[in-house]
């Protein structure tokens, strides 16, 4: 499998908080890698330095294999890189559906001159429909975010991510917040869209979910990496168990 | 009827510049304070090419081009700067203009420039292009609203983060903003300076400014038909009735603190709500 996302050596600090220490990671092309830790570990940090929202101290994130270190949050994205973040931000003044389509409309929003040409919005609307169907909010298209629950708002979140089309989709927390009938049908099309290649980066707590559908697991703690291999041997690693289970001291 | 004449060249000319605040802050969602520099910018460039001896409609395009490209250069510098910080550069801006200019004698200084030649259009020519070019940068608008780019500014308007990580190139839309209304100002400032024949700093100073954003304010951020209604109603009520000209920034100061408190959709905003509840 060759890398699709090379993290080296990445060194964030906040003043004098180190969030994450020396991190190198890798995924590789359809591989779906489920990222755990307590809270605090630095996941979300980390996250954020691959899509250019936070810049590292030392370190580089090699995309595709070019250094994207310097690139601007949008070129990645159109690069190939998309999230979903955990704390959800819907544009407000749109619909779940226009919010998705203009996600989708990538193609003609990458240049203003192409933007100021384009009219129609009928291909996106019809890929923006099939992805809330998907997700299961396709009920409430037409709905504004400000009327619905976190659960449909968790979900607007990766819909607008796959309308992306991206190489690497980046999940932060996609299933807090929803119940478990709901996290279970989310968890479900994660790895539906893993089996059909799309390779996914998953910050998730809920660990039932994270070891039935991610065959590999990277676990962080305090901002270092602990743990990365397959999920059976990660979990069973009593480091992790003890760094983030507690379930030594539990039993 | 040369009274009449004058009052729509008036509100043609407020129009034309209450809409190019209008496609900064409306469209782009970007709070300016400052921009009468732009209107002023755009007033100086015509006027002193006018008494160069240059035709009235070839000082236009200098005019628009002067202004866009000061405008370019503060949207440049206040890329990172936001909602009530933008607010504040932007005014400063607007002080740095007036500072700036009185300090030129090249510029008339304090006077001002006087004496701006004849546009050669008539009275009423001057009129029907002043009409012309606000219905155009009307037309423009509604179409750019239309457009993906209108889609694309009603996101950065609404959260300028998650355009960024949907892979819109905020900064370049932003700019192109700053870049079409400053330079939209120049040209209205342009014409200003050949309504009224004299310019002198104080035309374009802080109360200008403020002028201009409660006509789109009271118009209905962002509405283009609000905002020209709200425009052409306010430019020529001090016209009207000369009482409210002494009055000016008492009756703007209570129409700004009504709508904010009442409407902040502005007219437009109470046009829907009313269409709503019927």
């Amino acid at each position: 499998m060759s890398t699709l996302l090379d993290i080296q050596n990445v060194t964030v600090r906040f003043g004098g908080v180190t969030a994450v220490e020396d991190v190198s990671l890798r995924i590789g092309e359809r591989e779906l890698l489920g990222f755990i830790g307590p809270n605090g570990a630095g996941k979300t940090t980390l996250m954020r330095v691959i899509t250019g929202m936070v810049r590292p101290q030392a370190g580089a994130v090699v995309f595709k294999g070019t250094d994207i270190s310097t690139w601007p949050i949008h070129k990645r994205i159109r690069g190939g890189l998309a999230l979903a973040q955990q704390i959800v931000q819907p544009l407000h003044a749109f619909t779940l559906l226009e919010n998705v389509v203009l996600s989708a409309g990538g193609a003609k929003t990458g240049n203003p001159i192409t933007a100021l040409l384009s009219n129609a919005r009928d291909d996106e609307r019809a890929v923006a429909l099939e992805l809330l169907e998907r997700t299961g909010i396709g009920a409430a298209a037409d709905r504004y975010p400000g009327e619905l629950p976190l659960g449909f708002l968790k979900r607007l979140e990766v819909s607008r991510a796959l309308a992306l089309k991206p190489d690497l989709l980046l999940l932060d927390e996609p299933l807090a917040g929803l119940n478990q009938a709901e996290a279970e049908s989310l968890a479900d099309l994660i790895a539906k869209l893993a089996a059909g290649g799309q390779a996914i980066m998953l910050i998730e707590h809920n660990i039932r979910e994270v070891t039935r559908i991610c065959p590999t697991l990277y676990v962080q703690d305090n901002g270092r990496a602990l743990a990365h291999g397959p999920a059976d041997e990660v979990m069973a690693d009593p480091a992790v168990r003890r760094a983030y289970l507690g379930l030594e001291e539990a039993c | 009827m040369a009274y009449e004449i004058t009052l729509l060249t008036t509100m043609a000319i407020s129009v034309l510049f209450a809409l190019s605040l209008n496609f900064i802050s409306g469209f782009c969602g970007q709070i300016s304070l400052g921009h009468a520099a732009f209107y002023g910018a755009g007033a100086y460039t015509s006027a002193m090419l006018a008494k160069a001896g240059a035709p009235f409609l070839l000082t236009l395009l200098p005019a628009g081009l002067v202004a866009g490209a000061i405008g370019l250069i503060v949207g440049f510098a206040s890329l990172r700067v936001r909602h009530d910080f933008l607010a504040i550069t932007t005014m400063g801006v607007g002080f740095l203009f007036i500072g700036l200019v009185r300090q030129q004698d090249v510029l008339g200084g304090e006077l001002g420039i006087s004496a701006i030649p004849s546009t050669g259009l008539g009275k009423i020519g001057f009129m029907a292009f002043a009409m012309g070019l606000a219905a155009l940068f009307a037309g423009f608008c509604v179409y750019v609203k239309r457009s993906w780019m209108g889609f694309v500014y009603d996101s950065i308007a609404d959260n300028e983060d998650v355009s960024e990580i949907i892979g819109i190139p905020v900064s370049r839309y932003k700019l192109i903003a700053f870049a079409i209304g400053t330079a939209v100002a120049g040209v209205a400032g342009g014409l200003y300076a050949h309504h009224v024949r004299f310019i002198a700093p104080d035309s374009f100073g802080f109360v200008e400014s403020v002028t201009v954003l409660a006509m789109v304010i009271v118009g209905g951020i962002g509405s283009i038909w609000g905002v020209a209604f709200a425009a052409a109603f306010l430019s020529v009520l001090p016209l009207w009735f000369q009482p409210i000209d002494d009055f000016k920034i008492l009756l703007y100061g209570a129409l700004l603190f009504a709508m904010m408190r009442f409407s902040p959709g502005g007219l437009a905003g109470l046009v829907a709500r009313l269409r709503g509840v019927s």
